[in-house]
């Protein structure tokens, strides 16, 4: 990325004079330490029963009570950390590896391929993201990795769009006209000058995705679509917890307050993000 | 005005054709023989194979398109592999449910954002617009099937006031409503107060607060019906962000409209009443996109299309 003109601070400044964001900033610290250390130190087996304990209230030594399978509900949440948040990280990144460089040969040649490639992402728009997937894992079957395609699948349009946008802009400045006049290729071109230059739109464009595919795809898990109980993803405890809700309530608590912090701190550090590396819009 | 209706009913045919096509293609992707899915595991060949032959499969994939559109057309989505009548008689007997879910949920949403969003407007930086900014990120943040469940626990369980399923007492859609609607307060009182923060500094709402018109005027009459058409642009497509919600809403409420049919037939492996479900929410859509682009001329006479 070019340097910052003269007088503009730096963005990573900026983001760290937004208040929200700092705050969605350390939940996902909070949550990316969970995740990825969560399950190497919690003496725990996600599947082991104890049927002599289900439905416990909290207690000192169940703090949150136990679930429908008598297991810790405080650990199963840390356990359940890595695949909920799992599932949003690995769905983004489907959605951007289509998305973005589709956006990008869409704005950068125009014509035709912009004309199919738009008609694509408008199509693909017009199915509210939640029955996209479902209509997806309909087909496909259940499962992590189906999961993670239908989510990631209904991802696509939006990095469709904002690279296209960023790809339209550049084609008219000058260094890329000057390498298209020295014979530089055109994938060259896209893959060294367009798409770098749309980082900065990916970055907050992938933000905002997350919490959209955690919703989506603890939604799936909720309806029993997605990953299959006893494995302990949020959505799937969450739907779990709706059959038992009349005789523990604790139990649809937690779950939803987990997804529900994820989503909200995603939210705020795209905000804080957009309004860091996009001055224009702040 | 009138070409421009019709010119923009002709634009959404291509949009249409390429959702039908994209249906078609999911429903053709499908792992599995879609005969023996429908006829069941318990028929015999012989049944299978006369039922592929009833439902067109046998034909080449060309031939089954070209029907496929040809009964489209005709409304024609075949039949419910599950309820045993057509999928249109089926959906046509549920959509009222999720019509009525969708309008009491938006009347919600709609009255309690552009409420708020003013007040968030004209007393800008107060802890009212604070608590205005805050509950909006919240809103958008919140899992819908969470929100459900939590309304059922203080609701119903709690307080034992409102029925936690179904549609049979009228009380039944307040918690629905409820869920739903609140999804779309935040995004509605966001874009209302945004909008409404642009008008107040306009020349006009000077000039009308100068020559003394009282301050309740200049908001009314002055200000919001200018901030109106981001605030019905967002209105609109929020309906299209409930029908999604309607899913979730629906299945968490046992409540009998298309969502909850969606779902439903998921389960059922009922193919013929996915494809036409998926199909609906899709053409709901683009629809009430187009009708939100015409509403514009109705309510801003500045705008004029030729």
């Amino acid at each position: 990325m070019s340097a910052t003109s003269d007088g503009a601070e730096a963005p990573w400044r900026r983001l760290l004079r937004h208040r929200s964001a700092v705050a969605g900033l350390v939940v996902l610290a909070l949550y990316a330490v969970v995740a990825i250390v969560g399950p190497l130190v919690v003496p725990f087996d996600p599947v082991r029963q104890d049927l002599g304990d289900i439905l416990l209230p909290p207690s000192l030594a169940h703090p949150l009570g136990t679930d429908n399978f008598g297991r810790d509900e405080l650990l199963v949440l840390v356990y359940g950390a890595r695949l909920t948040l799992g599932l949003g990280v690995l769905a983004v990144l489907v959605g951007a590896g289509v998305g973005a460089p589709l956006g990008a040969v869409s704005g950068y040649l125009g014509g035709w391929v912009d004309m199919l490639v738009q008609r694509l992402a408008e199509i693909m728009l017009a199915f509210p993201t939640i029955v996209l997937a479902l209509a997806l894992v309909a087909g496909l079957g259940p499962g992590l990795r189906n999961v993670v395609i239908a989510v990631g699948v209904s991802s696509i349009p939006g990095f469709i769009r904002v690279v296209r946008a960023s790809a339209l802009q550049l084609r008219a400045l000058m260094f890329v006209e000057a390498a298209r006049a020295l014979g530089v290729p055109s994938w060259a071109i896209l893959l060294r000058h367009v798409l770098p230059n749309a980082a900065a739109p990916m970055i907050v464009q992938a933000t905002i995705q997350m919490g959209v595919a955690i919703l989506v795809a603890a939604g799936l898990g909720f309806f029993g679509l997605g990953v299959e109980p006893p494995t302990p993803e949020w959505g799937a405890l969450l739907g779990e917890a709706h059959t038992y809700i009349f005789r523990d309530a604790n139990l649809a608590t937690f779950p939803g307050l987990c997804i529900m912090l994820a989503v909200l701190a995603f939210n705020l550090t795209g905000d804080g993000l957009r309004d860091a590396l996009d001055p224009r819009l702040a | 005005m009138l070409s421009y209706v019709g010119r923009r009913l002709l634009a959404a045919i291509p949009t249409l054709w390429g959702v039908a096509t994209a249906v078609f293609i999911m429903a053709r992707l499908l792992p599995g023989d879609p005969a023996r899915v429908i006829a069941g595991v318990l028929a015999t060949q012989d049944q299978v194979d006369r039922l592929r032959w009833q439902l067109g499969l046998d034909q080449p994939l060309p031939v089954q398109y070209l029907d496929f559109l040809g009964r489209l057309v005709r409304l024609d989505l075949g039949t419910s592999a599950h309820y045993g009548d057509s999928v249109t008689g089926e959906i046509a007997s549920r959509l009222p449910y999720t019509a009525e879910l969708a309008f009491a949920a938006l009347a919600i949403a709609v009255v309690v954002g552009v409420l708020g969003g003013a007040a968030a407007a004209l007393r800008r930086n107060t802890a009212i617009d604070l608590a205005i900014s805050a509950v909006s990120v919240v809103g958008i943040s919140m899992p819908t099937y969470w929100l459900g469940l939590m309304l059922i626990i203080v609701f119903a369980i709690q307080l034992r006031v409102l029925p936690a399923a179904g549609a049979d007492s009228p009380a039944g859609i307040v918690l629905p409503a409820l869920t739903l609607g609140l999804l779309s307060v935040g995004l509605i009182a966001r874009m209302t107060r945004s909008s409404l923060l642009e008008v107040l500094g306009q020349d006009y709402v000077r000039t009308a607060r100068a020559k003394g018109v009282p301050p309740s005027r200049v908001v009314l009459a002055h200000a919001l019906r200018n901030a109106l058409v981001p605030i019905v642009t967002a209105a609109g497509l929020q309906l299209g962000a409930l029908m999604g919600g309607a899913v979730v809403t629906e299945t968490v409420f046992g409540w009998p409209g298309v969502g909850r049919l969606l779902l439903d037939s998921i389960f059922s492996r009922d193919y013929p009443m996915v494809q036409g479900l998926v199909l609906l929410f899709a053409v709901t859509y683009i629809l009430v996109n187009l009708l939100v682009d015409l509403l514009y001329v109705a309510i801003d006479p500045r705008v004029r299309y030729i």
